[in-house]
């Protein structure tokens, strides 16, 4: 190559340049054409929310719902990760009311641990959930049951479920958000999402009944029909070898409708579940 | 150089494992006593489950319908013994759920004869009838998929046929069904073939077979008839010789592009036994309420092959095969590479299981599992030129829309990778479950 030129140079920046300045003079124009006039508080409540885009509000995300609050589409408390504190500091920021939520958590619908619903087979392999479940279920008793291998704990960002000594994962009320996250995670959706005052729950999804249902878990609901007799008219019914609640009625249930259960299928939980049943532990005693 | 392939009838790629076919493969079939109940799930075949037509306490004689077919990619199910309805309730599947399964008592001392029925003379048949013929008869593919057979002899007008193949590779391990049935009924073979040609029209045929069965090829070769275009071709010994785009690539040198079927390259491939229960529906009448089980492996005492009803529980079919051995671990429907293990030995035999095999505990000792080296051995033993090593990594981290990108729909967990990974990776158990999650996906939308 021979030698380059000054003037070659300085016509190449030059080119270079006022390439340069026409694109940005382009782009100037576009963004005063197309701006977009955005609300600045949406940034500042987005600030506040916990940012974890867990869902349970509703919305897609934080930022979503800080645009639903900005709009008065929503009400802060329906945030359940943010504690009580912070909703204050947006609800005065906005000059809105905090509202009431329904607060709701995650609930297991099983109770066969591995002391109730003993594995009729050995299953070895990827310790997943969800790989158990693809190799003929698991070979859990109950076709039905949990599997106990934490697919659960796993997905939990909020550090909610804890697996108990028999393979159970415990929901932690107070730090459970009802994102939601478990309820995927379970290969046998055993999970459901409920207001936490729906107190009275049938931890089981056996589709057996009778001694079938008990012979493969102690805690199964057998279809018995006891607790449809013990609660208010309406409130259970038994379908699919299930007993059911109807919680459009749930002012009418009580604790009551659990006493007379052979297996403590049926449960009144305060707090979290596993804990404090007297009938489950008389149960599995 | 095309030809040099064909010449070796071989598919690229694939594995050698040991086959234990010794066990059974010179048994002959024998026919077990009825069992005390037999239990048929509603859903034995790929498609709609079929919608059941009894109720409890019928009674109901062998190859009666217990349930209809629900739609057109379904078949009726019969019922495989005489007796009583006891139940339509949830049975344990092989797949691992409970679903509706109607059991039957079958009758102590009964005769099992079926009912009088017209059989039609199959030549005098169109093609439309013999179809409808084979539908009514509940035929599905005994190779273990279970498709509907009148579906796969049902091609649209746009998709001309020239070709049937039959299927008697048997590449599974342990497996001697499809090999008994060649060895011991090749005319029923040959008879079961002529009907599905004259179904579709169709005027030249394969019948495909592995090597190592001299003795079914003999007995295939002897009864081929002169009036058809019928060749026996004795192919390379390799898993998965059997899977069925292995063997259109194999006999015809045609590949099935990635997400088409046989059908869109001019071919139908049958499995012998599939043709072989053609036969037998016009010969005599009866429909698929019996089939060909080869119950083996090291946790039987004695390995045979049975003709057994439909619905029959694992636990008469070992029991009549002299019972567990002490070091029975683990039982498996279908081989070895693809079979699904089973935990409930009340579980029914479908229409599609070619087999129960037993391995004991030396056969399943649990190795561990170390990270991938990148050594390349899957890629070279995957027989639909993936990239197993890739899509497992993908698999661990949860990426299957990634995964489909790199053609997960063409991977039909066929183990070969998983068989040939020295870190001992679960490949195929990622990928069953990367599937599976795709389904998720896609199921609400």
């Amino acid at each position: 190559m021979g030698p380059v030129s000054i003037g070659a140079v300085l016509t190449a920046v030059a080119i270079v340049g006022g390439v340069g300045v026409c694109f940005a003079a382009m782009i100037a124009l576009t963004h005063r054409k197309f701006y977009v006039w955005e609300d600045p508080r949406i940034d500042e409540v987005t600030g506040l929310l916990p940012g974890a885009n867990c869902g349970a509000c509703g919305q897609a995300g934080c930022r979503a719902f800080a645009e639903s609050l900005v709009g008065a589409a929503a009400k802060p408390a329906l945030c359940t990760v943010s504690s009580p504190e912070v909703l204050e500091d947006i609800a005065a920021y906005l000059g809105v009311a905090v509202g009431e939520a329904n607060r709701r958590v995650a609930r297991l619908l099983c109770a066969g641990g591995c002391d109730a619903a003993p594995p009729i087979a050995d299953y070895r392999g990827l310790l997943t959930c969800k790989a158990a479940a693809a190799v003929n279920g698991g070979g859990k008793s109950c076709a039905w049951g949990c599997l106990g291998l934490a697919d659960c704990q796993v997905a939990c960002t909020f550090d909610a479920i804890r697996m108990n000594p028999v393979g159970l994962p415990v929901v932690i009320p107070d730090k459970c958000t009802a994102c939601g996250d478990c309820v995927v995670a379970c290969p046998k959706d055993l999970f459901t999402i409920m207001p936490i005052e729906q107190r009275l729950i049938v931890q089981c999804k056996s589709a057996l009944e009778g001694d079938e249902a008990e012979r493969r878990c102690r805690v199964a609901c057998t279809a018995c029909g006891k607790c449809v007799m013990d609660a208010a008219p309406g409130l259970i019914e038994i379908r699919d070898g299930l007993a059911v609640i109807d919680y459009a009625k749930n002012d009418l249930a009580r604790p009551g409708a659990t006493a007379r259960c052979p297996t403590g299928a049926i449960v009144w939980v305060e707090g979290s579940q596993f804990a404090e049943s007297p009938k489950l532990a008389e149960a599995l005693a | 150089m095309m030809m040099l392939w064909n010449r070796r009838l071989q598919f690229r790629h694939g594995v050698h494992p040991p086959d234990h076919k010794e066990l059974t493969a010179e048994v002959p079939i024998r026919r077990l006593p009825y069992p005390d109940e037999v239990v048929l799930p509603l859903r034995q075949h790929t498609g709609k489950p079929a919608r059941v037509t009894v109720k409890p306490g019928d009674h109901v004689e062998r190859g009666d319908v217990v349930a209809e077919p629900d739609g057109w990619v379904s078949v009726p199910i019969h019922a495989s013994a005489t007796g009583t309805v006891e139940s339509v309730d949830p049975w344990p599947h092989p797949d691992g759920s409970w679903s509706p399964a109607v059991r039957i008592a079958v009758e102590r001392y009964s005769a099992q004869a079926a009912r009088a029925r017209l059989v039609p003379e199959w030549q005098t048949l169109s093609p439309a009838e013999l179809i409808a013929a084979i539908r009514d008869a509940g035929v599905v593919g005994l190779g273990g998929a279970a498709f509907p057979t009148h579906v796969k002899l049902s091609p649209p007008k746009e998709q001309p046929i020239d070709t049937v193949l039959i299927n008697g590779c048997e590449c599974e391990p342990y497996l001697t069904t499809d090999h008994r049935t060649m060895v011991e009924y090749p005319e029923r073979v040959q008879l079961g073939l002529r009907i599905m040609m004259r179904a579709l029209g169709v005027k030249r045929a394969v019948i495909g077979v592995e090597k190592n069965k001299p003795d079914a090829i003999a007995a295939i070769r002897a009864t081929v008839p002169a009036d058809v275009d019928v060749t026996v071709e004795a192919l390379t010994v390799k898993y998965p010789q059997g899977a069925e785009k292995m063997l259109i690539t194999s006999l015809l040198g045609r590949e099935v592009p990635s997400g088409k079927l046989p059908m869109h390259v001019g071919v139908v491939v049958q499995n012998v036994a599939s043709a072989a229960t053609i036969a037998e529906v016009f010969d005599t009448g009866l429909p698929l309420v019996e089939r060909i089980v080869t119950v083996t492996g090291r946790g039987v005492r004695r390995p045979s092959n049975l003709i057994v009803p439909v619905g029959t529980k694992i636990r008469d079919l070992v029991a009549a095969c002299g019972g567990f051995t002490e070091d029975a671990r683990e039982v498996i429907f279908g081989g070895p590479m693809m079979g699904l293990a089973q935990a409930n030995l009340d579980t029914p035999v479908l229409k599609g299981t070619s087999g129960v095999v037993v391995l004991g505990e030396a056969e399943i000792k649990p190795r561990r599992s170390y990270p991938c080296i990148r050594c390349g051995h899957c890629l070279a033993a995957c027989p639909v030129f993936l990239n197993p090593q890739l899509l497992g990594q993908l698999a661990m981290k949860g990426r299957y829309q990634d995964m489909e990108a790199h053609h997960l729909a063409d991977c039909m967990l066929c183990g070969c990778c998983g068989y040939t990974c020295p870190s001992n990776i679960p490949l195929p158990q990622l990928f069953a479950l990367a599937k599976s999650a795709a389904r998720r996906v896609k199921a609400p939308a």
